[in-house]
């Protein structure tokens, strides 16, 4: 389809309704404050063009936002009406609304993605998050969890580069609808939209030091996660992190949630829907470059239709748009950091090293920037690394199945378990596999759905806890462990 | 799917000894008796409805702004079929719609011509005449259009009489009675025997997609026709809502872009009814140019069935060109 007639001429989104400072400081106590570490840079990753500089927090600096927080907890919002804490979380749901252009713009330059995705996904999603929690906060007598229950104190929370904003909103609506102030420091590769976000709690009349947000990189996670008064640390962000965490606070009185990677199988019957299974193939691989902790990485086909499903599905990524983030028809956007690229690059290798075939459809890459083309392998084995290892990136292995058994027994064999994808017009089908599949999120005949009133969190090494949903309140309050 | 099984297949011969057209290989096996053509549509793959309408969303995101715009409302003019299809239609109305499909925009030569007009049979003769060697196909609807309930004699002779007055493509409805009671090798049959009746005129098979009501219904009848030798499968009559959906459409596309992968015979396509818009009409050419590639983006491959559209695509025409918008006495009424 490359020969298309149909061409369409570039639409990017206008950058100008953003307006990117030289330099950002913290965001400690109400104010715009300087961190004392050396400043990091922001890099548009669709350009390698510098956005702009952002202050490290050293420890230090960690330490006056968990002291700002405390005193917000003890003096303000911890005594607050919860009806009164509910007005301020609507007041920033709807600035975000009311900022949503800005938000997604500013989104897709500093991560990468495509405009359509942190416009009609990140940003609304985000702004979701913050109105199903804000009706929550006067209301958790009712939410199941006992009468009364009370809030935890402060929390530290560290987030990824994926969904910067959304993440945000994962972590920062629950903590303060349920009477907790917050430490938040962004990914040091997508800082930007976490410091509107603090210009947004400034003009909703936020109490200081009821959100503090601290930029930098592995240090400052670890001075937020290891302070002394943090009383609950949650977490997204890689396995190999999650783990140094669940350390660093074991024997500590801190409560803790982690959400981290994942390796999930899209399964799909000899009976789906096929076409709309390869959308969501698609949707489940190249959403979001595949940066998606829940993606669906490994495809579960059926033996008997695997020729079939894998025509159509290279026909429709022939039809995947790549390139510029700000441009309203592009479906692919850039790869996040040169880091992660050199890590997509090397799995890919070795992939093709342990005998799996790749494929990549023919697309020009721009010059500049972090790209990579999505891809599929196939003949791929459960015992190739490309089949184990989260690669986070737009590569799908595709491996085979001839029964129902053996599709879960392949889809269970995985040191992860976050989520998971099945694909039949059979309803009982459904029920069945579900039950027998060890994953936190299962989705039938969809993928990578998303809303504030379901939990999300994984089995095993993809870690514990649960965010949204009534669960997802638990994990901040006193004498409900998720 | 080209490797489609049967697994209920009692009575394999026809028993009545009619003598059918066979369908194009690999399928010619697949109307053989009723039950194996049953099996054999029911073994399509399903339609998740939710899925493809968020497929549908999507696309309807896309973009399309300046030099692309400019093609495209170009392109879509030059697919319309310029449609009117009512009991007062005179002979006086057809001939001033046969004017507005030469000459669109009379005060641009340089915009093009619809693909055809569509009339009722009666003044198939009417349209012929007045659109002489202009190149615009003559279209009429045929086989007790719309609802199609009248025995078969009558449909073809309705048909005939359409081909005879002149009309070069065939409107046919299917007998949505027949497929929604499970006969669906009747309504091959009848498919069959139009497009005999019809000649060298080309046959556009309605299905009327908002009587078979699912997707699953839509995929199948798309499949009933494609097979009995339809040249365009087409939604809609324009007579009963709702009419040519997008998710429709994108189903329809689906079949006629398998079928071809299938058998090589490519089939044109035709939503009609419910688009208004030159929005509309761009959302269905990017869901063409995305699902079935540019090979159906051509007057032979795909129309539009409307009547106001064309003054919308008009309009905004007028707009790409000049920078401002005019207003409804800016076009002519027909």
């Amino acid at each position: 389809m490359s020969s298309s007639v149909f061409e369409y001429a570039p639409a990017p989104e206008s950058r100008s309704i953003v307006d990117i400072a030289p330099s950002y400081g913290l965001f400690v106590d109400g104010e715009f404050v300087d961190g004392t570490g050396e400043p990091l840079k922001s890099v548009n990753p669709a350009t390698e063009e510098v956005l702009t500089e952002v202050a490290t927090a050293s420890e230090a600096d960690v330490d006056r936002a968990v002291r700002a927080a405390r005193r917000a907890f003890d003096k303000v919002w911890g005594p607050m009406r919860p009806a009164d804490r509910g007005k301020y979380l609507f007041r920033i749901a709807r600035l975000l609304q009311e900022r949503a252009r800005e938000f997604a713009v500013l989104e897709s330059l500093d991560n990468g993605k495509p405009i359509r995705e942190s416009r009609d996904v990140d940003v609304p999603l985000a702004a979701a998050h913050f109105f199903y929690h804000a009706g929550w906060a006067d209301k958790l007598d009712h939410a199941g969890l006992g009468p009364a229950p009370r809030p935890l104190g402060v929390a530290g929370q560290v987030i990824p580069w994926n969904f910067p904003l959304l993440m945000l909103a994962w972590k920062v609506a629950p903590a303060l609808a349920t009477g907790n102030t917050v430490v938040l420091k962004p990914a040091e590769t997508t800082p930007l939209t976490a410091l509107l976000f603090a210009e947004v709690c400034r003009r909703a009349d936020l109490p200081p030091g009821v959100v503090n947000i601290v930029t930098g990189a592995g240090e400052t996670g670890r001075a937020v996660v290891e302070h002394g008064d943090v009383d609950k640390v949650a977490f997204t962000g890689s396995t190999e992190v999650g783990k140094s965490i669940a350390r660093a606070v074991a024997g500590t009185r801190k409560k803790v949630t982690l959400e981290l990677g994942g390796k999930a199988a899209n399964i799909v019957f000899d009976d789906a829907p096929i076409d709309q299974a390869v959308e969501g193939i698609v949707q489940g691989i190249f959403f979001n470059q595949g940066h998606v902790c829940c993606a669906g990485s490994r495809l579960l086909v059926q033996e008997s239709i695997h020729d079939e499903v894998i025509a159509s599905l290279q026909r429709r990524i022939g039809t995947l748009r790549v390139g510029d983030p700000l441009d309203k028809n592009t479906d692919i956007g850039a790869i996040n950091s040169a880091e992660q690229l050199a890590r997509i690059r090397e799995l890919s290798d070795i992939g093709e090293a342990e005998g799996a075939e790749r494929w990549q459809p023919a697309c020009d890459l721009p010059e500049r920037g972090f790209w990579f083309p999505p891809t599929v392998f196939t003949n791929v084995s459960p015992a190739h690394r490309i089949a184990r290892d989260e690669v986070f990136g737009p590569v799908l292995s595709v491996l085979t199945f001839r029964t129902p058994d053996e599709a879960v027994a392949k889809a269970n064999n995985t040191t992860y378990g976050l989520s998971a994808g099945i694909w039949t017009e059979k309803g009982s089908r459904i029920l069945k596999i579900a039950n027998q599949l060890r994953a936190g999120v299962i989705w039938a005949n969809t993928f990578n759905k998303f809303d504030p009133t379901s939990p999300f969190g994984g089995y095993k090494q993809s870690g514990y806890g649960r965010e949204g949903g009534r669960h997802g309140l638990a994990a901040y309050l006193k004498g409900h462990d998720a | 799917m080209a490797c489609m099984t049967h697994v209920l297949d009692p009575d394999a011969l026809p028993d009545d000894g009619r003598a059918l057209m066979a369908p194009l290989p690999p399928y010619d096996d697949v109307t053989r008796s009723d039950s194996a053509f049953r099996a054999f549509l029911h073994g399509l793959p399903g339609v998740d409805q939710v899925g493809a309408e968020s497929r549908v969303a999507m696309l309807g995101t896309r973009s399309i702004k300046t030099t692309s715009k400019a093609w495209a409302i170009d392109t879509a003019i030059s697919m319309v079929d310029l449609t009117t299809l009512e009991g007062a239609d005179t002979p006086g109305k057809v001939r001033s719609l046969a004017a507005k499909a030469r000459r669109p925009d009379p005060g641009d030569p340089a915009c093009p011509h619809v693909a055809a007009v569509c009339v009722y049979g009666d003044l198939a003769g009417v349209a012929r005449e007045a659109l002489g060697d202009s190149g615009i196909h003559v279209a009429a609807v045929a086989t007790a259009f719309p609802s199609g309930r009248a025995s078969r004699a009558v449909k073809i002779a309705d048909v005939q009489d359409a081909v005879a007055n002149g009309a070069d493509e065939i409107d046919m409805v299917i007998d949505r009675g027949a497929f929604l009671s499970g006969r669906y090798l009747d309504v091959y049959e009848e498919i069959v025997a139009v497009k005999e009746a019809c000649g060298d005129a080309h046959l556009k098979v309605i299905l009327e997609t908002g009587e078979l009501v699912t997707l699953d219904n839509v995929r199948r009848a798309s499949w009933i026709a494609m097979l009995a030798g339809g040249d365009f499968i087409k939604t809609s009559t324009g007579k009963v809502n709702p009419a040519a959906t997008l998710p429709v459409s994108l189903v329809m596309l689906e079949a006629v872009r398998d079928f071809r992968a299938a058998t090589g015979r490519q089939i044109g396509f035709k939503p009609a009814g419910g688009i208004r818009t030159t929005k509309d009409a761009i959302k269905h050419l990017v869901l063409i140019n995305e699902t079935v590639g540019a090979d159906w983006l051509d007057p032979d491959w795909f129309r539009f069935g409307a009547s106001s559209l064309l003054n919308d695509l008009l309009l905004q025409r007028q707009k790409l060109r000049t920078g401002h918008y005019s207003g409804p006495d800016y076009v002519t009424v027909d």
